[in-house]
């Protein structure tokens, strides 16, 4: 900027003015309530002092919130091989238990659909409710879908309030205490990935998983929408999703993008991969394969 | 407009609303029975919102796959009646068609009730309604531009503050036996034009924008959109105009509602034609995409609780259009009000079940779960009516009256002194 050598001298109704709209600022930024998204970290550190208490009082569980940052250098993707799938289901059950879901009502963030091999992949001709004696069914392929953590995402595109949006390894998140229960974001996923808590969550005292992630599976209020975070408590840490880990058959892989040994980029590299709805533009971080 | 000093100018503000309120309070037998009627809903709607905020929403029939119901149908379709009422000003001031004007300051005080209703719907429809704020910035983060929500809320926030302050300041002023400010008015008129369009088309991109449901993703949705529009808001404007006529001394000449049915008649051939368009395309192509039309029109693997609706909806609206095209028709009362009664029915269920429903159904991933409003949201819902009605009624209690020089200061004020002499 261009100075004209001249500098008026701050009167002291200047100052005053100034000082009181920045102590107005101060107030309004640092006391008031805040999306997780811009707290700065200490006052981030005190939210979740907040929420352990909160759930103490509530669900008398000491249950932890981890708010691990994502980790320089790692961009998450997943794998799922389709021709490997059973339909076992073991998945979802393992991610209601790691993640919280309520189990009455009852949300699950996995879905698994069951499709005719001579369809192919044709949503309107699947079936979410599949229940034979014995799977896999002669004829049928399963495809289970969950959030596929879009670089593209309609859904954190349209919330009003800034409640949902990408981190920096990939993930898309939620901040349950910010979420206003619109309900836009779900009218927005093209994968029905998201889901809404229509009354209170209820889970049993003994099955909550007291290891959660501000941003991840700590139990959720009625009203807010929750989805699926890459177990996002676990891989920050570190460690498998628990869908990878349950899966007996090997379907599920997960790994860092950005690490070029990692067994994810051997995947895309070297098999043939694809993405849902591809014509949607979404680009998913999620990737199918058929690995035989 | 000579200052008042404070003090005066509360006084004069009391002695209108003292007036007001007499007026409010005062009415025939029939008046009395619409506000009980409306008072019953009310309190009906209130208890089932209360029963809601404390079991959740699961208590309407909206679930993960349908996400949207019966509430957003109504938001949507009131904001087409709070746009269309005003539309109604450009012949009036556009083409300075005098017989339409008077009609005009009705069209902003239905467009005022409509956008409440608007509102409570929305209201009604979020999982925390504690956290409304957390839209309203400096506290709250709005997302804006990037969210067509975002928008939608200051549009529609921004059009019911203009016609508020045009209608009452029009009003007061009429009361106080001023002309209404032309600096003022004129300006905030013209900018209600555009911004009824707006509301609209901003309404329509908020499900036109999302690729992940191709039932909505279609750019003819904002003009199919305006046209319902405007068969929908005059329709009950002409209702209504009637009833004054009838109960008050208000007069507004036959032309006037000749004319707006005409308009109606052709409005409604945009928006049949637009549905024809818009349906030729899916059959015809027949691809992928046509599931959600067909969900609506005829049904889907045995699942059709919508398609009676679809169909009476096609019905009144080819009536309603018919009825509207004949002159001879559209000027016998009788016909003319079936017309209304036809078209306000029709454009509802094709705008609000009729939109969000098939829109959602099958879900993204193919599941087709039948949705169909919870008692708990009929509840509701009339109780948003009857407060959008009852707050049309009271406005119009006290409009009317100003509007024809009954309710003045002067007469307030003569008023008093009279009864004061009485000895009451």
């Amino acid at each position: 900027m261009e100075t004209d050598g001249k500098t008026t001298k701050p009167t002291r109704r200047m100052f005053a003015s100034q000082a009181a709209a920045l102590a107005a600022g101060w107030v309004l930024t640092a006391c008031g309530p805040k999306r997780l998204y811009e707290a700065p970290r200490a006052q981030l550190k005190k939210a979740i002092e907040d929420m352990e208490r909160q759930y103490r009082e509530r669900l008398g569980v000491n249950v932890s919130v981890s708010d691990a940052p994502p980790i320089p250098g790692v961009e998450f993707a997943y794998a799922l091989d389709l021709s490997r799938c059973i339909g076992c289901r073991r998945c979802v059950y393992a991610c209601v238990k790691e993640n919280n879901q309520s189990r009455d009502p009852q949300i699950q963030w996995i879905k698994v659909l069951s499709m005719e091999k001579d369809k192919g992949i044709d949503f309107s001709a699947a079936d979410p409710y599949y229940a034979p004696a014995e799977v896999p069914e002669e004829g049928h392929f399963y495809v289970p879908v969950q959030c596929q953590q879009c670089r593209n995402s309609p859904c954190t595109k349209v919330c009003p309030t800034g409640a949902t949006w990408t981190e920096k390894d990939g993930i898309v998140v939620i901040d349950y205490d910010w979420c206003i229960g619109c309900r836009y974001c779900m009218a927005a996923c093209p994968y029905g990935a998201r889901h809404f808590n229509w009354a209170e969550p209820e889970i049993p005292k003994a099955e909550i998983n007291p290891n959660t992630h501000y941003l991840g599976n700590r139990p959720r209020p009625k009203g807010v929408v929750e989805k699926c975070t890459f177990c996002i408590q676990r891989t920050r840490a570190g460690r498998y999703p628990a869908c990878v880990e349950i899966c007996p058959v090997g379907t599920r892989k997960f790994g860092n993008l950005l690490d070029k040994d990692s067994e994810i980029r051997y995947i895309i590299e070297h098999k043939r991969v694809l993405v849902l709805k591809e014509e949607l533009n979404t680009a998913p971080r999620f990737f199918y394969f058929y690995a035989t | 407009m000579p200052l008042d000093n404070p003090a005066q100018f509360i006084r004069r503000f009391l002695g209108f609303a003292r007036g007001s309120v007499r007026l409010i309070l005062r009415g025939n037998r029939a008046y009395r029975l619409w506000l009980a009627a409306l008072g019953v809903l009310i309190v009906s709607g209130a208890l089932a919102y209360a029963n809601q905020v404390r079991n959740g929403l699961a208590l309407t029939a909206m679930r993960d796959q349908v996400s949207w119901g019966f509430y957003i149908g109504n938001f949507t379709f009131l904001v087409g009646v709070a746009a269309a009422a005003v539309v109604l000003v450009i012949p009036a001031y556009v083409y300075d068609w005098k017989p339409i004007r008077e009609i005009v300051l009705y069209g902003e005080l239905l467009a005022i009730s409509a956008i409440m209703m608007c509102l409570m719907f929305v209201m009604v429809d979020i999982g925390r309604p504690d956290r409304f704020w957390h839209l309203i910035p400096p506290m709250g983060h709005l997302n804006f531009p990037s969210s067509v929500l975002a928008w939608d809320v200051l549009v529609l926030n921004l059009y019911f503050l203009v016609n508020f302050v045009v209608a009452t300041h029009i009003l007061y002023r009429a009361f106080h036996g001023r002309k209404y400010a032309k600096r003022l008015v004129i300006p905030l008129v013209l900018l209600s034009i555009p911004m009824a369009v707006g509301i609209h088309t901003v309404t329509a991109f908020l499900y036109n924008g999302l690729v992940a449901r191709p039932y909505w993703n279609s750019s003819i949705l904002a003009p199919q959109f305006l046209a319902s529009a405007f068969c929908s808001g005059p329709a009950i404007l002409l209702v209504v105009v009637q009833v004054l006529r009838r109960f008050t001394r208000f007069e507004i000449r036959d032309e006037a509602i000749w004319k707006i049915a005409e308009l109606m008649a052709y409005a409604m051939f945009l928006n049949l034609f637009l549905h024809g368009a818009e349906a030729f395309k899916e059959f015809y192509s027949g691809g992928q995409d046509v599931l959600y039309t067909r969900y609506w029109y005829l049904g889907l693997n045995g699942h059709h609780t919508l398609v009676p609706y679809a169909w009476s909806a096609v019905g009144l609206n080819l009536l309603a259009f018919a009825l509207f095209i004949v002159p001879a028709a559209r000027r016998n009362w009788v016909i003319l009000n079936i017309g209304c009664i036809a078209t306000y029915a029709g454009v509802y269920i094709e705008k609000g079940m009729g939109l969000i429903i098939p829109g959602l159904t099958p879900d993204a991933l193919g599941e087709i779960y039948e949705y169909y409003p919870s008692v708990t949201e009929l509840r509701v819902a009339a109780g948003i009516f009857a407060v959008g009605f009852l707050v049309f009624t009271l406005m119009l209690k006290v409009a009317v009256p100003i509007s024809l020089g009954e309710f003045t200061e002067k007469k307030e004020t003569s008023d008093l002194a009279s009864v004061a002499w009485a000895g009451h």
